[in-house]
């Protein structure tokens, strides 16, 4: 067990390099002179230089590769041109808000997208199957942008039961949180539960299919019991790999969504920060929050090993 | 009145291309504490016999057309799912062939033999586990105790088959369908395996229907024997009676496939050509296109089981000539 | 002493199995199998509308989409209108039309950009093991950053317009497509038949043009449409963020982004090219589902 995740974190190690590699290259692959496309038409060649001399531009290219990797590795990914605050303390602000978003629109992906997903697959070819895989279908068509802007005109300016936007966290206002997040998290978990709910019913068919499955029927084991307990443990493992991915997707969604429904996480702050150049919050965001999917899914693989005996088991 | 009485059964299965037929007027007694054997050719149909006994066919596509199964006096065909549970396992328990992929990957054998039990019996979690104790012992499992926390794969595929046995058999089933039980499994062992099967039934008293396309394992096990052939009986008899004096010439066909000691390795005889698919069997006797006895009165109709004495059946019109 | 012709699974299945099989080409079976699967067809052709659209643009949409007309905005979908008009005057039919061409040739390019390298990429990381492990941890390190992040960060490198959205949408998709090819190839690499050709002394490339790449089609060509979907959708989210191609120049996306404003008096300018789009993502779907079906029972969970 505790094997699996050293082998998982020791190959996250490369991929992070390679990862923050790429992020700081791109800095440098920006066309032409950055600091003039920071500063803007008006800026004098003072500006300029200093804003040149601010993104350590003026260099050579490996002083600033080492500068930015010894800085990197006290915590420090640079100032924010937007906010000007540290892109460290922008991101660890912005981080919960995104988080609370993503893990509402996880648990109405799980509980939406498994149930109706194992139901579909226990009713195959029926009308009930049909209807969910339609619905799935639909999930994974719509943008997730439209189907907010149509919430948004549905719910909050025809009938005025929900804000348009905004966001109150929930250690502030639980029933605001709920308030302003529904919509957003519904919004951001449609496409994944439709996934998932596919994926849910083609793996449940599968295992259904299994040997083990006519064993535990042959026992005299309830139906209940060889769904909820044989298949379903079963079915989990597979299911749980997409689960990573989900997350993936979420965050990817939440800059989306959260730029619809005004709401100030991680992604609003990255699309905030692109539109007006704001290269080192770019850089470090992205690294960061590319980062944190890595992390995550160590601890998908190491929820994967607690469901699979035969990895927990499997020797170093 | 036997333990378990089939009559007429007919299973067909649901295909693109319309219904087809996969065993087709099924009628044996299974007396208690008796071994029969079911030997055949793959898709004679032995395997879909037992699991419409069971109830295990999916139903869609599958579908029993006509005849019943009795199991102690009640009637198994047409019984509620939830009936059907209660008898599954508990009075009529199965093995399958295929010990590596018959238990479930994730769940301890510990819980996959605890969980029978409770599904049956109203008794205390300690029992339950003292019960899986007590049967992996009698299979044969060297300290049950500790391997009760193991997962399957940590198992050999003997074992596994002893534990599908010990399973099958944690709440005293009276009839044990064993699904070519050691096919999988490596020669030394399916001897093991076949020994274990003898020893438990001398035991437990249970009786078995053992289905297997192997001539050796019914020699070694069964007391009667039925012969299918493309989803038909083609013979019955005990099993001394079978080897000693077939009727059909579909078994004198598999027993010429049996070597002997004495015999030349070379004059081995098959028999021709192959089993008809479901959907293509001939009109009349199915047997009769690889049969060397044929005659035109062959292809007419399908050859009753007829009976030659007490207990000895053949499905062969010319029977009387060919004895 | 076991039967003649001994059991590998005496169950059910294997009884009903062999019913007969009629022998035909196989393209021909295969293409026969597709348009009698019903959600294909229905995908067929709800992308049909779309690219028929795009196609015939110049002749449906004659008006310019870019042209504005002050006294006639805000009008809602009527007869002259078909798809009203925005908060320029400008006919939405004009611009939802334009929109679709743009959307297809998006996605077409990305797909395209993605057969060459992602088949590329992956024929070599799986084909020789000495460029394996360089290669997919790049691939790696580039599929660990979320989707759309990826994409905005290299458009926000490059600027937005049309061909950078291209650009970042290849850059984003292609190591996912590297990484399916590589998995055929890895299986095909192993069969008996390329370590024949091996052993009979083709050369690498003849192997991987011959007898790897042919084999390898059925899991890409399933990928690919479902790519066209997810690029549609990405050019969409980008152009929507203010990303994509610039303004006046017409996307789905920024059409909605523009109609933001106006959505409680004039939704339509919202909805309709929502639908659109819609309808071009589930079209590519069930297109893709289709094919999957069709070309490769095996390959049942996608991503």
């Amino acid at each position: 067990m505790a094997g699996v995740i050293l082998r998982r974190l020791a190959g996250a190690v490369p991929v992070l390099l390679i990862v923050s590699l790429i992020t700081f290259g791109m800095m440098r692959l920006i066309p032409g002179d950055p600091s003039s496309v920071i500063g803007g038409l008006s800026a004098t060649p003072a500006q300029l230089a200093q804003i040149r001399a601010d993104l350590g531009l003026d260099e050579p290219f490996f002083l600033q590769m080492l500068k930015w990797y010894t800085a990197l590795a006290h915590g420090d990914l640079g100032r924010s041109i937007l906010l000007g605050q540290d892109v460290v303390g922008a991101t660890l602000q912005r981080l919960p808000v995104t988080l609370a978003l993503s893990a509402y629109a996880l648990v109405i992906t799980v509980v939406f997208g498994l149930c109706s997903g194992v139901f579909a697959a226990l009713r195959q070819n029926t009308v009930i199957d049909q209807l969910a895989m339609m619905f799935a279908m639909l999930g994974i068509s719509v943008p997730n942008f439209f189907l907010g802007l149509l919430m948004i005109i549905l719910f909050a300016v025809r009938l005025g039961w929900l804000p348009t936007g905004g966001y109150i966290a929930f250690t502030d206002d639980p029933v605001g949180w709920l308030r302003t997040s529904t919509m957003p998290a519904i919004s951001l978990a449609l496409l994944q539960v439709g996934l998932l709910a596919r994926i849910t019913r083609s793996t449940m068919l599968e295992v259904l299919r299994q040997d083990y499955i006519r064993t535990a029927r042959a026992k005299g084991l309830p139906r209940r019991v060889v769904v909820m307990k044989h298949a379903l443990a079963n079915a989990l493992i597979p299911i749980t790999t997409v689960v990573g991915i989900i997350v993936s997707l979420l965050i990817s969604g939440s800059v989306v969504t959260e730029t619809l429904f005004s709401i100030p996480g991680m992604g609003q702050l990255l699309t905030q920060a692109v539109l007006n150049r704001d290269y080192p919050m770019v850089q470090g965001g992205l690294l960061l929050t590319t980062a944190f999917l890595v992390m995550i899914n160590i601890a998908v693989d190491a929820c994967y090993a607690l469901l699979d005996p035969r990895v927990r088991y499997e020797s170093p | 009145m036997s333990l378990l009485e089939v009559r007429d059964l007919t299973t067909a299965f649901k295909t693109e291309r319309g219904e087809v037929t996969a065993v087709e007027d099924i009628s044996f007694d299974l007396d208690e504490g008796e071994i029969l054997g079911i030997v055949g050719e793959s898709g004679s149909g032995k395997s879909v016999t037992a699991l419409t006994i069971m109830g295990l066919l999916p139903q869609p596509p599958a579908r029993v057309v006509r005849g019943s199964v009795h199991f102690a006096g009640e009637l198994l065909t047409g019984m509620s799912e939830t009936r059907l549970e209660r008898i599954r396992g508990a009075g009529i328990s199965m093995v399958f062939q295929e010990p590596m992929t018959s238990l479930n990957p994730v769940l301890t054998i510990g819980e996959q033999i605890m969980e029978t039990v409770r599904a049956h019996e109203a008794i205390s979690v300690r029992d339950q586990r003292l019960r899986a104790i007590e049967m992996l012992d009698r299979v044969g499992i060297p300290s049950a105790v500790r391997r009760l926390g193991d997962y399957p794969h940590q198992m050999s595929g003997g074992q596994r088959q002893r534990v599908m046995i010990a399973m099958a058999l944690a709440c005293r089933p009276r009839l044990l369908i064993a699904d070519e039980p050691t096919t999988a499994l490596d020669v030394t062992i399916q001897a093991q395996v076949l020994d274990l099967l003898m020893d438990l039934r001398d035991e437990l008293g249970m009786a078995i229907m053992i289905i297997t396309h192997n001539m050796g394992v019914i020699a070694e096990t069964a007391d009667r024997v039925l012969v299918m052939y493309a989803g038909r009986i083609v013979e019955q008899a005990p099993v001394a009676r079978l080897f000693d004096r077939p009727l059909h010439p579909y078994t004198r066909g598999l027993l010429d496939c049996v070597p002997t000691l004495e015999q030349d390795r070379n004059r081995l005889v098959a028999i021709p050509g192959s089993l008809p698919e479901p959907a293509r069997r001939p009109a009349g006797c199915r047997f009769a296109p690889r049969c060397g006895h044929r005659i035109d009165a062959c292809s007419a109709a399908i050859p009753p089981l007829v009976a030659v004495d007490a207990s000895h059946a053949s499905a062969c019109i010319r029977t009387d000539i060919l004895a | 002493m076991n039967l003649p012709d001994a059991p590998s699974r005496p169950d059910a299945e294997a009884d009903i199995q062999d019913v007969p099989i009629h022998r035909q080409h196989p393209a021909w079976m295969t293409l026969r199998r597709l348009f009698r699967h019903q959600l294909f067809l229905t995908g067929i052709g709800l992308f049909g509308i779309i690219l028929a659209a795009a196609i015939l643009a110049p002749i449906i949409a004659p008006v310019d989409p870019t042209k504005l007309a002050m006294r006639y905005k805000f009008r809602p979908p009527d007869g002259t209108f078909i798809f009203g008009t925005d908060n320029f005057g400008r006919s939405l039919w004009s611009r939802v039309i334009w929109g679709a061409q743009l959307s297809v040739v998006i996605g077409f390019s990305v797909v395209l950009l993605n057969a060459i390298f992602g088949t590329l990429i992956g024929a070599l990381a799986g084909y020789f093991r000495s460029l394996d492990n360089g290669l997919m941890r790049v691939n790696d390190a580039l599929m660990a950053f979320p989707a759309i992040l990826l994409a905005i960060g290299v458009t926000a490198v490059l600027g937005p317009s049309t061909f950078n959205v291209i650009l970042a949408l290849a850059v984003v998709y292609i190591p996912r497509t590297a990484r399916i090819v590589r998995s055929s190839v890895i299986v095909l690499r192993e069969m008996e038949y390329v370590q024949a050709a091996v052993a009979a002394g083709a050369g690498h490339w003849r192997i991987l043009r011959r007898h790897i790449l042919p084999n390898a089609m059925a899991p890409l060509i399933v990928q690919l449409s479902f790519l066209f979907a997810y690029a549609v959708l990405s050019e969409a989210t980008l152009s929507f963020l203010g990303l994509g191609a610039v303004p006046p120049t017409p996307t789905w996306g920024n059409i909605m982004a523009e109609g933001r404003q106006y959505m409680s008096e004039a939704s339509w300018i919202i909805t309709i090219p929502g639908i659109a789009l819609m309808i071009t993502v589930m079209g590519l779907n069930l297109l893709g589902d289709g094919l999957r079906d069709v070309l490769d029972p095996r390959l049942r969970i996608q991503q």
